[in-house]
């Protein structure tokens, strides 16, 4: 195999759609909605009723324009909404509008952080060909349990969500790199509030165009496609299985045919859809009901100004402002829920480090196991804080708030309460910590005697033995500071 | 037989005058229309009971001095291409049987805001492609002047309706002469505003580019009137102008000295035009500058391909705005398809009439792979041509004047063997749809006892200057007064 | 010579999902010619570097807030549906070997 992967380069090219973060339809006054009851969101428009007519969202073209410029696109001035023409009962117009021959945006580049480099990672640049807006379609329901053995059922609530498609050079060469380019892409979406670009949900999917050509070649090999791909795992998956396939068809002296792909994720193994025909005949021309779309020099660059700071420039300043180590810092930046999460934390605590800590190590452990991202967690930035804080005034004791951590994530609440209401207040009533002090001198005296022998680390056991005796809630600076006065005695 | 309904004007004087009430008119007018439908069958659908309900809503108002509009509590018709929430609308077509919209036109809103009463749904060319009324799943209609005859299409039920004095006016649409035509073969007023004037809104689309809603009626100032009622800005259709409507009635004066007026050389010249209804244009064009209008030869050195671009331009947007009658969410679906793409094609197959398919076919045709550049986009850029040709020509003159048809009403089936020679009957009237401008047909004679139209078109934005030509022009001709024998 | 075959009529026909009979083919065929031959006057003029009309009138872009209105009564919009499992619309099954085109 490794022979081979080096006889072959991969070459990869990904299509991604991704939803705009809007309240209504592209074209049409339609509320969004995931997941409800089939045509629960439908208005004349989306159901292609006769005399209906399509009139742009113009939000939408806002947060299209704001992702072309986080991807460093070309915005045009003037581009042109096309319709492509094809039958298919998810699709109510018999066309989808979408854009062709002059799309919103065109070039462009994603970097990408090159493959297993470690700290010196060298950054990949991944050239955009173009992006464009168009609207998705509905969805039908193949499933014989649900619709019959003869049937598909109709569902509209997702005919007419407006989408980007951004599509790539075929620069990706390999299907790790595939992956990294969707992460990357997702970030920019993300971090810009363009798209929730959530794969799971569906905000997000991609078409991945995959061949191979023998190393050293400039011409491109026929190419595959692999079709609406929803997860990180199946793009990633999918690719090397098609790679595999495309391997053993060259080295068997055979040739790659063009053709669409399926992904089967149960057998792992790439499965021919249908074979690209010049069958595929769309019929692209422009929408006689819609203006050509103009945008002036002015409203682009007022919509640059809008483009937030993406995930690297604020990784970047998380290091300069805040002093995080670089590592820190992208672990920190991996969603813009989670970095906000951070700074208002950071803020409101001012030990940023310290933040950063609790939240990598307690909330990150606490999230994963829950299945929980930060955003859907109750527990609140200032809540983290103030429990924070109460360690540093010595209110409690840092095991006992990070016992409070998994809680908090899960159901939220007050810190200081919980605290109160656990009986997890750190114990500072000297008595208390010098009774339990003289039981544990009385129980180990060999260890007393090392210590007044000069093994002072003996000390960390015997404190270690009063917080055992006070269920961990002693204020350890107190317990050590007695501790050291009785052994001076 | 009830007797022939007036004109908007007259109606609205008897309203007036305590003389009649709306439900008496609307009554009337449902009467006649029950009575001439077996003649003309210029009716697909009626709305009796709405219509009379909504008729003695009008006449309370009148009563409390609430009138809305000058056509409040008068009678219109519409095209069955345009939708009226609770109605039925079927194009003519097979394909959106039993098809009930749940939401109004802007059109039609317009009408029922100023009060007006839609009294039923006119036959029409099936989707608006003809310009007979022939291919309709509902029959032909008939030509009120001659039975044997044509009333023109597409919106020939409309035509034959006001012309037959069952209602005073009537609402149809205009892709390439659609109101023009038929108005000038039945003898009334027709008028295709500028594109974009009225929204689109609720129009059952034949070629988005080019589809125009217009009026019918038996003077140019009802036009106006109608017009007032259904034009305006709509956010709910893009090509839609945002300009505010103009008040057309005002401009109304008679006034026509120092009018320029071009006559555009291709089109008295054109071969294959009948002589004597070049004739009665001329003497037309005469008629006005005996009233003070100047003349002038202008020329539309594109306007020989306007047939060709047309068809190139309207059968291809026309194939894919008809790809929604699939029998999916609505209308016709073929029994028992064994799988999808059968469903498909045996529903649409079913479903359209002949001329819809071939026009459907061309239109794929013209756009599919290979063929884009060399028909639509070339088409779309004569078209580019042409529109400079009607801007140059109109700024030498206020109107054009033409024939609206190089030829009568001709007999029914007369046309329908070759697709072709019936298509060439729009010769006249596509270029304004291709230019977006707006032209009316008003009666200027008749030959052989067929009614013969004079066509005004104005620039762009610029209805008042055609009504106001034609209203100048009815007030010194009585052509438009001519009432078909069978029906007066 | 035909300036289009039939295989090709029929090609259009299944693009546009729309089942002719044989003689409706063979009818299709004369008329795409002498149409097509009519149409063909128009590759006499020079557009080169003619913009393609999109409006015939030059407006802005027009754009609506994004505002969501009222959806449909779902009853409603099957009300009109030749079939309808609750609602949804049904449709047959693709079936593997028809051709998608």
């Amino acid at each position: 195999m490794s022979g081979l992967a080096q006889q072959f380069e991969v070459v990869i090219g990904l299509e991604v759609h991704a939803h705009l973060r809007t309240h209504s339809k592209l074209f049409s006054p339609a509320p969004i909605l995931y997941g409800g009851a089939p045509n629960q969101s439908v208005h004349p428009i989306c159901l292609a009723l006769p005399g209906v007519l399509p009139v742009l969202n113009e939000r939408a073209v806002e947060l299209a324009v704001r992702a072309c410029l986080a991807m460093n696109c070309e915005v045009h001035p003037r581009s042109i909404f096309a319709r492509k023409n094809y039958f298919y009962p998810d699709l109510p117009k018999g066309y989808q509008i979408s854009q062709y021959e002059e799309p919103l945006a065109t070039g462009g580049w994603v970097d990408i952080a090159a493959e297993g480099e470690g700290d010196s990672a060298q950054k990949r640049r991944i050239r955009l060909t173009r992006i464009h807006m168009e609207e998705d379609a509905g969805k039908s329901i193949h499933d014989a349990a649900i619709a019959g053995a003869d049937a598909t059922l109709v569902d509209l609530n997702r005919a007419g969500v407006p989408m980007i498609e951004i599509v790539s050079e075929p620069d990706l060469r390999s299907a790790e790199e595939a992956g990294a380019y969707l992460r990357a892409v997702r970030s920019i979406l993300r971090f810009t509030d363009v798209s929730d670009a959530d794969m799971e949900k569906g905000h997000m999917r991609c078409d991945v165009n995959v061949s191979l050509r023998p190393r050293g070649s400039k011409e491109y090999g026929t190419r595959t496609e692999l079709k609406n791909l929803n997860s990180f795992r199946f793009v990633e998956d999918a690719v090397s299985a098609e790679v595999a396939r495309q391997t053993e068809v060259l080295r068997g002296g055979g040739r790659v045919q063009q053709c669409t792909l399926a992904y089967d994720p149960g057998t792992a193994r790439t499965s021919v859809l249908r074979v690209k025909e010049d069958a595929d005949d769309y019929r692209y021309f422009p929408d006689p009901d819609l203006i050509p779309l103009q945008l002036s020099a002015d409203q682009i660059e007022r919509l640059r100004a809008e483009v937030p700071e993406l995930a690297e420039q604020r990784a970047d300043r998380f290091g300069s402002e805040y002093g995080l180590s670089e590592y820190d810092a992208a672990q920190l930046t991996a969603s813009p829920a989670l970095a906000d999460f951070f700074e208002v934390a950071a803020r409101r605590h001012g030990a940023a480090k310290v933040v950063a800590n609790w939240i990598l190590r307690d909330v990150m452990q606490a999230l994963n196991e829950r299945e929980l991202s930060i955003d859907a967690s109750p527990l609140s930035p200032e809540a983290l804080a103030r429990l924070i804080g109460m360690v540093d005034e010595n209110r409690t004791t840092v095991k006992s708030a990070r016992s409070l951590v998994p809680e908090l994530v899960e159901s939220g609440g007050d810190p200081e309460a919980l605290v109160a209401e656990r009986g997890l207040a750190a114990v500072s009533d000297a008595g208390v910590i010098e009774r339990a002090v003289a039981e544990v001198l009385a129980e180990h005296p060999e260890n007393v005697e090392l210590y007044r022998a000069g093994e002072e680390k003996v000390l960390n056991f015997l404190m270690g033995q009063v917080m055992r005796k006070t269920q961990g809630k002693a204020n350890p600076s107190a317990v050590r500071e007695i501790l050291a006065r009785e052994l001076r005695k | 037989m009830a007797e022939g309904i007036g004109t908007l004007r007259e109606l609205r004087a008897a309203l007036d005058a305590g003389e009649t009430s709306s439900v008496e008119i609307v009554s009337r007018c449902l009467q006649r229309a029950e009575a001439c439908q077996p003649v003309l069958n210029a009716f697909v659908g009626l709305r009796a009971e709405a219509a009379l309900r909504e008729a003695e809503a009008s006449d309370a108002r009148r009563r409390r001095g609430e009138v809305r509009s000058p056509l409040d509590g008068l009678p219109l018709a519409i095209k069955d291409n345009l939708v009226q929430s609770g109605e039925l609308t079927h194009c003519a077509s097979r394909i959106l049987e039993g098809f009930v919209s749940p939401y109004t036109s802007t059109a039609v809103e317009g009408l029922e805001r100023s009060g007006a009463i839609v009294i039923g749904r006119t036959n029409m060319d099936e989707f608006a492609m003809g310009s007979s009324t022939e291919h309709s799943v509902a029959g032909p209609t008939r030509n009120p002047w001659d039975l044997d005859r044509a009333p023109g299409g597409s919106s020939g039920g409309s035509a034959a309706a006001v012309a037959a004095r069952i209602v005073p006016a009537a609402l149809g649409s205009d892709t390439g002469g659609s109101i023009r035509q038929p108005a000038s073969f039945c003898g009334v007023v027709g008028i295709k505003p500028t594109y974009g004037r009225v929204s689109r809104w609720g129009l059952v689309a034949f070629a988005s580019s080019l589809d125009q809603i217009g009026a019918f009626a038996r003077t140019a100032a009802d036009c106006a009137w109608v017009l007032e009622a259904i034009a305006g800005y709509d956010d709910r259709d893009s090509t839609s102008i945002p300009e505010p409507t103009p008040a057309y009635s005002g401009a109304l004066d008679g006034d026509l000295s120092g009018l320029r007026l071009g006559l555009p050389r291709e089109y008295f010249a054109a071969e294959g035009a009948n002589a004597a209804v070049v004739k009665l244009v001329r003497e037309a064009v005469s008629e006005l500058e005996r009233a003070g209008a100047k003349t002038v030869e202008v020329g539309l050195p594109h306007a020989r391909y306007a047939i060709a671009t047309y068809y190139s331009i309207a059968n291809a947007e026309a194939s894919s705005n008809l790809a929604r009658f699939d029998g999916v969410r609505y209308g016709h679906r073929a029994a028992g398809a064994k799988g999808l793409t059968e469903m498909y094609r045996r529903t649409r197959a079913e479903g359209f009439g002949e001329e819809v398919k071939r026009r459907i076919l061309l239109g794929t045709y013209f756009l599919s792979a290979g063929y884009y550049d060399a028909y639509y986009r070339k088409a779309q850029q004569v078209r580019t041509l042409l529109r400079g040709d009607f801007e140059r020509a109109l700024e030498s003159c206020d109107a054009l004047v033409t024939p609206t048809s190089p030829e009568v009403a001709f007999r029914l089936g007369e046309k329908t063997a070759d697709p072709l020679t019936m298509y060439l009957s729009d010769v006249y009237t596509v270029s304004a749809n291709l230019a977006g401008i707006p032209a009316l047909s008003t009666p200027c004679g008749f030959v052989d006892g067929l009614p013969v139209g004079l066509q005004i078109i104005g620039p762009a934005l610029d209805e008042a200057t055609p009504l106001r030509i034609a209203d100048g022009f009815q007030r010194l001709t009585d052509h438009h007064e001519a009432c078909p024998g069978a029906f007066a | 010579m035909a300036r289009i075959s039939r295989a090709e009529v029929e090609r259009v026909a299944l693009l546009a999902r729309i089942s002719l009979t044989d003689e409706e083919s063979d009818r299709l065929v004369r008329e795409f010619d002498s149409f097509l031959d009519y149409i063909d006057t128009l590759q006499e003029i020079d557009t080169e570097g003619v913009a393609p009309t999109a409006h015939p009138l030059s407006l802005p872009t027009p754009t609506r807030p994004d505002r969501p209105a009222a959806a449909m009564n779902v009853e409603l919009v099957v009300a009109n549906a030749p079939e309808a499992a609750e609602s949804a619309f049904v449709v047959p099954k693709v079936i593997d070997t028809e051709a998608e085109g």
